[in-house]
C-alpha cells in the first residue's frame, strides 16, 4: 500500500465506523489531519456535519443531538480541547454519551512551540474532565479503537476521546517559501 | 390567555412574558432553557418534559438547540436564554444562523444584566445590539421586541416563523424571584427522550 493509499484507508476506517454505529450528526471544528474525514462526512447521506466555530459549541450540539434521538461524534485537534472544559461539565452531568476524535499537535516534530502546550496536555485534561481516552499510534489499530469508543460512549452513556498520535496522523510541514532567507 | 404586564420602568415583565410564550405550548415545541432567570420563567410558565433546564454550561443553549433541531425537523425547537449567556457564546449563535434550520428559533431575554452575579451589565447595555447581531448572522427572521404589544405577538411567530429565528426583547432589570425546575440532568434528560422519542431508560 503506498503511504498516501494508508494515510487515507484509516481516516475511511473512521468513516466506515460512524456509519456502522449510525452517528447520525459529526460536529467538527476543522483539522488538516480530520480534511478527508470532514469531506465524507459532509458528502455521506444520513449523516450531517455540524461546523462550529470553538470546540464547545459541538459539546453543545451534540448533547441536543441525542436529546433528540440522535447519535453524534466530535471532530478537533488537541488545542481544542482547552475549549471545551466547562461544556464537558453538561455531557458529565447529564451522562450524554460523547465520542470525541482528536488530531494530536505538539508532539513527534511537532514545529510550532504554540502548540506544545496543549499537546502535551490534551490527554490530562480530559482524563481529569472524567473523560475515557484511548491512543493511536498505528493505522492499523484505528478502527478497533474508533469502534470501542463509539461503543462504550453510546452503551455507558459517558464520554470518551480517541487520540489520533501525530505520528500517526503526520507531521505538519511549514516553510517559509524562501522569503525569510536572507542569503537569497 | 395570560397578559403580558409592564413594569413601572416601562419595561417587559419577564416573567408574565414567558408565561404568555409558553402558554398552550403542547409537544410540538422542544425548549432549551439557558441558566439562571430563563430557566426559572420556564419553571413558573410551568414545567413540560420538553423543557431541558441548563443549571451551568454557560454559552451552551443555542448550540444545543441546534443539535436538537437537526435532529427533529418536524419539532419547533427553542433556546430561551439570557443576554449574558448568549454572549459568552456567540460562536453558538453564529453555528446556529449558519446551519439554516428552519425549526429553531432564539428568543433572548435581555435586561442588560448578569442577573444570577448581582446585576452587572453585559455588553448589551453598553451598545451592543444582539437584534442587529443575529440579522448579520444570517438569521432569517429577526425581531427587536420593547413593547408588551410586540412581544404579544412571539408565541404566534415561534410556531410558524421559518428560522433560523431570532427574537431579543427588551425586558425589565426587576428580578423576578427564583421558580427552581429540576437540577438532576440525568432525570431531565431521560423523562425529555421518553416523552419525545418514547424510549425508556435502561
Amino acid at each position: 500500500m503506498t503511504d498516501q493509499a494508508q494515510a487515507d484507508a484509516w481516516r475511511d476506517a473512521i468513516f466506515d465506523a460512524f456509519v456502522d454505529a449510525g452517528i447520525a450528526q459529526v460536529a467538527y471544528v476543522p483539522d488538516a489531519g480530520h480534511k478527508r474525514l470532514i469531506e465524507r462526512t459532509q458528502a455521506a447521506n444520513g449523516m450531517r456535519a455540524m461546523s462550529v466555530a470553538t470546540e464547545e459549541d459541538a459539546v453543545a450540539c451534540l448533547a441536543g443531538a441525542w436529546l433528540g434521538g440522535q447519535k453524534g461524534a466530535l471532530l478537533m485537534q488537541s488545542s481544542g480541547v482547552g475549549n471545551t472544559i466547562n461544556m464537558l461539565s453538561l455531557a458529565k452531568t447529564c451522562q450524554f454519551p460523547l465520542p470525541m476524535f482528536i488530531t494530536m499537535r505538539g508532539e513527534w516534530g511537532e514545529f510550532n512551540s504554540w502548540q506544545m502546550q496543549m499537546g502535551e496536555t490534551t490527554q490530562a485534561h480530559l482524563e481529569i474532565s472524567g473523560v475515557k481516552c484511548y491512543r493511536c499510534e498505528e493505522p492499523e489499530d484505528v478502527a478497533e479503537t474508533v469502534r470501542v469508543a463509539i461503543e462504550q460512549a453510546y452503551n455507558g452513556q459517558t464520554q470518551t476521546a480517541v487520540l489520533l498520535a501525530q505520528k500517526l496522523v503526520g507531521t505538519k510541514k511549514f516553510s517559509d517559501g524562501g522569503l525569510g532567507d536572507n542569503k537569497k | 390567555m395570560s397578559s403580558i404586564e409592564t413594569k413601572p420602568d416601562g419595561l417587559i415583565d419577564r416573567r408574565s412574558f414567558v408565561m404568555h410564550l409558553l402558554a398552550d405550548r403542547g409537544d410540538d415545541l422542544c425548549v432549551v432553557g439557558g441558566l439562571g432567570s430563563p430557566c426559572y420563567d420556564m419553571k413558573a410558565a410551568g414545567d413540560h418534559p420538553l423543557n431541558f433546564y441548563l443549571y451551568g454550561a454557560m454559552g451552551g443553549a443555542v448550540p444545543m438547540a441546534m443539535g436538537l433541531a437537526a435532529a427533529q425537523p418536524e419539532k419547533r425547537v427553542m433556546a430561551l436564554t439570557g443576554d449574558g449567556e448568549v454572549l459568552m457564546g456567540l460562536t453558538g449563535l453564529a453555528a446556529a444562523g449558519a446551519e439554516g434550520l428552519e425549526n429553531l428559533i432564539v428568543v433572548v431575554l435581555d435586561n442588560e444584566r448578569y442577573g444570577e452575579t448581582g446585576q452587572q451589565t453585559t455588553h448589551t447595555a453598553r451598545g451592543v445590539n444582539l437584534a442587529q447581531t443575529a440579522i448579520g448572522l444570517g438569521y432569517k427572521s429577526v425581531r427587536d421586541i420593547q413593547t408588551a404589544a410586540e412581544a404579544a405577538e412571539l408565541q404566534e411567530w415561534t410556531m410558524t416563523v421559518r428560522g433560523p429565528a431570532c427574537a431579543v426583547v427588551k425586558i425589565s432589570p426587576d428580578a423576578a424571584g427564583m421558580a427552581l425546575p429540576p437540577q438532576d440532568g440525568v432525570y431531565m434528560k431521560h423523562r425529555f427522550r421518553e416523552r419525545l422519542l418514547g424510549v425508556q431508560p435502561r
